[in-house]
């Protein structure tokens, strides 16, 4: 079987001793290259930490991440991180902190390259004018633009973002997610972000992994967004004729079935490898699509 | 808002003033000359004690307006060399502040990396600790005999002893600095694989450097209190020995002269620290 870009295998995480129960395990879940992949669930299921364990910041318990046929052995280049706290250096001004992230890149590069390089992708979020300010006189928005910029300008394979807009008021954060899908249609860029808001994950998710709540939090199953990119934009996607029906199956989802998942393992069996792959979506527009038997992933 | 400001300096000002007026009249008046008793005393016993102190004609407690007559003494010819025992107060100030600034940069180097190396690992930070918080309280003139027997030579041990007490406030401040730099700004530092030097210059220290700043700020002030008791021991130069050897000589007016300007050197010091310290302090 051909691996994905980013192949999650059987990752569980305890934390202290060991008869502590797994905060998740037997994490089974493959992001495509190109492919925007949301994670949901509820808060305490481990969310953080599986994206922390991708970015190399934090070490499983058991199972491998497995990034490009490599396992992963701690962060790396190749995958940037996009923090909830933005994480801006404060005692750097906005191109400071991405001219560090650009050198880090590319210790090699003259100065002028770098400062060159670096003010590319601050036109790109936008941030022009604010090339010379220091994090503590922008706004929240302003922050986490400078933590995309800082993000995209080191030209990573993937993206992995830890509910990036969670610390935004909605006008902010539905300008900035319009911008991210923007930039990753425009980049081509693999991303895999963490989010608990829904309507977040089916704007700019190509699929959903959903998860169960912890401890001992798995992957429910995959929802395939079957909006198309180019169909999915903020102002119109409440008329989406595939809108509620997929926004309805991961409400519905995290509201009742994330906590008791157990019971439909017993009813229906489960396979953590394979947990299955719904497209809620098209059953609204097509109800006999239900009635196909379901295929797995990959 | 700018002049609620401005005219709350100005009140404070001239409340200053009207301060000081009111303090040197009290003074001026306390200091007023006795009548003379007119006693009379041994001419052996008026050479050893002298003239004034052995009359009684004058108290020894100088006027306000003595302190400013010795001060522009001073102050106008302060590099004078005559003799051992009577130099320029700017030489003694000179002596004074290189002695501070040798201890204070060698304690620095000493304490930044050192302290750097305590915060990075738990490990040192808990072996050290008990030495750190054992030696720390111990008053710097106590280590003075110590100094004294093992370096056997005065000056080195005067400087030893700022030393070893401008080192405490910036080895444990630098320590606390390190240790407590925020853990983003670390794994920003390693999803970017900074290597550790980098990451030590460009992230660690200019996160910690507030904070290294402010024991560096502590340990100038503590040095430059020290010097005075240590070179009173000591001797032979510095502005404490001026004041120890102007006792001596019951010269009350040039020991308030030396302690108006021990003042002056103090806040000079600690305000071009705080200058330092705005530099590199940010704003979050």
């Amino acid at each position: 079987m051909e691996r994905a870009m980013i192949s999650v295998e059987g990752l569980a995480r305890r934390f202290g001793d060991h008869g502590q129960p797994a905060v998740f395990e037997d994490v089974w879940f493959g992001v495509e290259k190109g492919e925007f992949v949301c994670l949901i669930g509820h808060s305490g299921c481990g969310k953080t930490t599986i994206l922390n364990v991708l970015a190399g910041l934090d070490r499983p318990s058991g199972g491998t991440v497995i990034v490009d046929n490599r396992e992963i052995d701690g962060p790396s280049l190749d995958r940037a991180v996009i923090f909830q706290s933005h994480a801006l250096l404060p005692w750097l001004s906005v191109l400071g902190n991405i001219a560090f992230a650009v050198s880090s890149r590319w210790p090699r590069w003259p100065r002028a390259k770098v400062r060159e390089h670096a003010l590319r992708f601050i036109e790109l979020v936008g941030l022009k004018g604010a090339a010379d300010k220091r994090p503590a006189e922008l706004s929240g928005g302003m922050k986490q633009r400078v933590g995309i910029a800082r993000a995209l300008s080191i030209e990573p394979k993937m993206l992995l973002m830890d509910e990036p807009f969670s610390a935004l008021d909605a006008l902010t954060r539905g300008m900035l997610q319009d911008e991210v899908l923007r930039i990753c249609a425009e980049t081509q860029q693999t991303v895999f972000m963490i989010t608990h808001d829904v309507d977040e994950a089916i704007l700019l998710a190509d699929r959903i992994v959903l998860m169960t709540n912890g401890p001992g939090a798995c992957i429910a199953e995959f929802v395939v967004n079957t909006m198309p990119r180019a169909e999915r934009q903020r102002n119109g996607l409440h008329r989406h004729p595939q809108y509620y029906a997929i926004r309805n199956h991961l409400v519905e989802f995290l509201v009742n079935r994330s906590r008791a998942f157990d019971r439909e393992i017993a009813e229906h069996g489960y396979d953590s490898r394979r947990p299955r792959t719904v497209r809620p979506g098209l059953a609204a527009i097509n109800p006999a699509a239900e009635v196909v038997p379901l295929r797995h992933a990959n | 808002m700018a002049t609620l400001k401005e005219s709350l300096a100005l009140k404070s000002a001239l409340l200053s003033v009207l301060l000081l007026a009111v303090f040197l009249g009290l003074w001026q008046l306390a200091a007023q000359p006795a009548a003379s008793g007119g006693t009379i005393v041994d001419p052996e016993y008026a050479k050893l004690v002298g003239q004034a102190a052995a009359t009684g004609s004058k108290t020894p407690m100088p006027t306000p307006a003595d302190i400013g007559v010795a001060l522009w003494k001073h102050l106008s010819d302060p590099f004078y060399v005559r003799g051992t025992n009577d130099k320029g107060i700017g030489i003694q100030l000179a002596w004074s502040i290189g002695r501070v600034l040798a201890g204070y940069l060698l304690a620095a180097a000493v304490a930044i990396p050192l302290g750097f190396l305590i915060g990075m690992s738990p490990l040192v930070y808990r072996a050290l600790d008990p030495f750190i918080q054992v030696l720390k309280p111990v008053s710097p003139l106590a280590w003075m005999p110590l100094a004294l027997y093992t370096i056997k030579d005065s000056q080195i041990s005067s400087i030893f002893v700022i030393f070893i007490c401008s080192i405490w406030p910036m080895l444990i401040n630098t320590a606390f600095g390190v240790a407590s730099v925020r853990r983003e700004w670390l794994n920003v530092a390693r999803t970017l694989e900074v290597g550790p030097f980098r990451k030590a210059f460009r992230v660690i220290l200019p996160a910690a450097a507030p904070t290294i700043m402010t024991g560096m700020r502590i340990s100038i002030g503590i040095a430059w209190l020290v010097i005075v008791a240590a070179e009173m021991l000591v001797g032979g130069t510095g502005i404490g020995y001026f004041v120890w050897n102007e006792w001596n000589n019951l010269s009350i007016a040039n020991i308030v002269s030396a302690i108006l300007l021990i003042g002056l050197v103090g806040l000079v010091l600690d305000q071009m620290l705080a200058r330092i310290a705005r530099l590199v302090t940010y704003p979050e």
